[in-house]
């Protein structure tokens, strides 16, 4: 056994972590699942699904992918160029209304 | 994995690291490594994730951009994967049914990372192997879902209920999360044999890379596993329930 003892970043967690994570997991998926189920609409159901969304996935990066307990120097790495996508979605937003308002325009049939 | 063991004792060792900010600084302007107490593999599998991450922001975006350019109306998703359950018809069930394999699988996952590092050889393969058979059942479901849609009439050009781009971009987001999830079950029974076998306890050398496995290959293949379900969060949030 070369490496063991002396590879201080092993990543070993109580099992009782693990299972409130999931169970914390369930309950939001039934809580997104319950946005549909109702049926609800407009700002709330964007709102929510966007919220119960935020929670889950960082619950699965922070403790399952023990992104937690990494250094900052891959935290950084690995989490701040996603935001780049959310400029993006900025521009393409800006594109689609475009598209949509030029086929408005020249096809006639609206939304 | 040599190289990780020999950098460990040589360059970890000296001034404790900074934590915080100051830490962040130091380990990005210092020689050689960024990743101070990550190995390289762990490093690699992160940076590989974070390049899927782009590649399945693009297709959300992609849907995201037809969806909202469409003249014609979009096709209500809780009414196209309800199922007909006793007589009642029940919406997004089977997606609900779906998300919630997928996250017992990434439970399973993360208590099969433990047991490795307890070097618990029995109960680390079992679990992966759970994980596998979870993933593989995802799969066939996600199959089903296929099948239901495409005997109803729903192409990548067309489909019976609204705009046409709906099919396209179907097929394509959960057409490319499927095939990582089989090739995360692929990925996973590989490592679970090689566990059950004891290669990282007799250090066994690799029949590809000829080097000694660690228990560490358990936690990096549970970083692929937990991103695919990861990837489903966002799939399910914007494709299903938006």
């Amino acid at each position: 056994m070369a490496q063991p003892a002396a590879h201080a970043e092993h990543q070993e967690h109580p099992i009782k972590l693990y299972l409130l994570v999931w169970g914390l997991l369930f309950i939001l998926s039934i809580c997104s699942y319950m946005v549909d189920y109702l049926g609800l609409h407009g700002y709330l159901r964007w709102s929510l699904i966007l919220i119960f969304m935020i929670l889950k996935a960082g619950l699965i990066v922070a403790i399952f992918m023990h992104m937690a307990w990494e250094r900052l120097a891959l935290i950084y790495a690995i989490l701040l160029p996603p935001i780049f996508v959310l400029i993006f979605v900025a521009m393409m937003v800006s594109e689609a209304h475009y598209t949509l308002l030029t086929r408005i325009a020249n096809f006639g049939a609206g939304p | 994995m040599h190289e990780t063991a020999k950098t460990e004792a040589g360059t970890t060792l000296p001034p404790p690291l900074a934590p915080g900010i100051r830490g962040f600084a130091s380990d990005w302007a210092s020689d050689q490594r960024a990743f101070k107490n990550v190995s390289w593999g762990k490093a690699m599998m992160w940076i590989f994730l974070l390049s899927d991450t782009f590649i399945f922001g693009c297709f959300l975006l992609a849907y995201m951009t037809a969806r909202m350019s469409t003249t014609v109306p979009w096709p209500n998703p809780s009414e196209v994967f309800a199922l007909n359950i006793g007589g009642h018809e029940i919406p997004l069930i089977l997606i609900a049914i779906m998300t919630f394999v997928l996250i017992t699988s990434s439970g399973t996952m993360a208590m099969a990372v433990m047991y490795g590092y307890r070097r618990d050889r029995k109960k680390t393969a079992v679990l992966m192997l759970l994980t596998a058979l979870l993933g593989a059942t995802f799969v066939s479901m996600q199959a089903f879902e296929w099948t239901k849609l495409i005997t109803e009439g729903v192409r990548p050009w067309e489909n019976p209920w609204g705009a046409a781009q709906f099919g396209s971009t179907f097929f394509m987001i959960t057409g490319f999360h499927g095939t990582h999830v089989t090739i995360g079950v692929i990925f996973l029974i590989i490592i679970a044999r090689k566990v059950w076998r004891g290669d990282f306890d007799n250090e066994r050398r690799g029949f590809f890379t000829s080097r000694k496995g660690h228990y560490e290959i358990v936690e990096i293949t549970g970083l692929y596993w937990h991103f695919v379900d990861l990837v489903w969060v966002f799939i399910f949030a914007f494709f299903y329930l938006w």
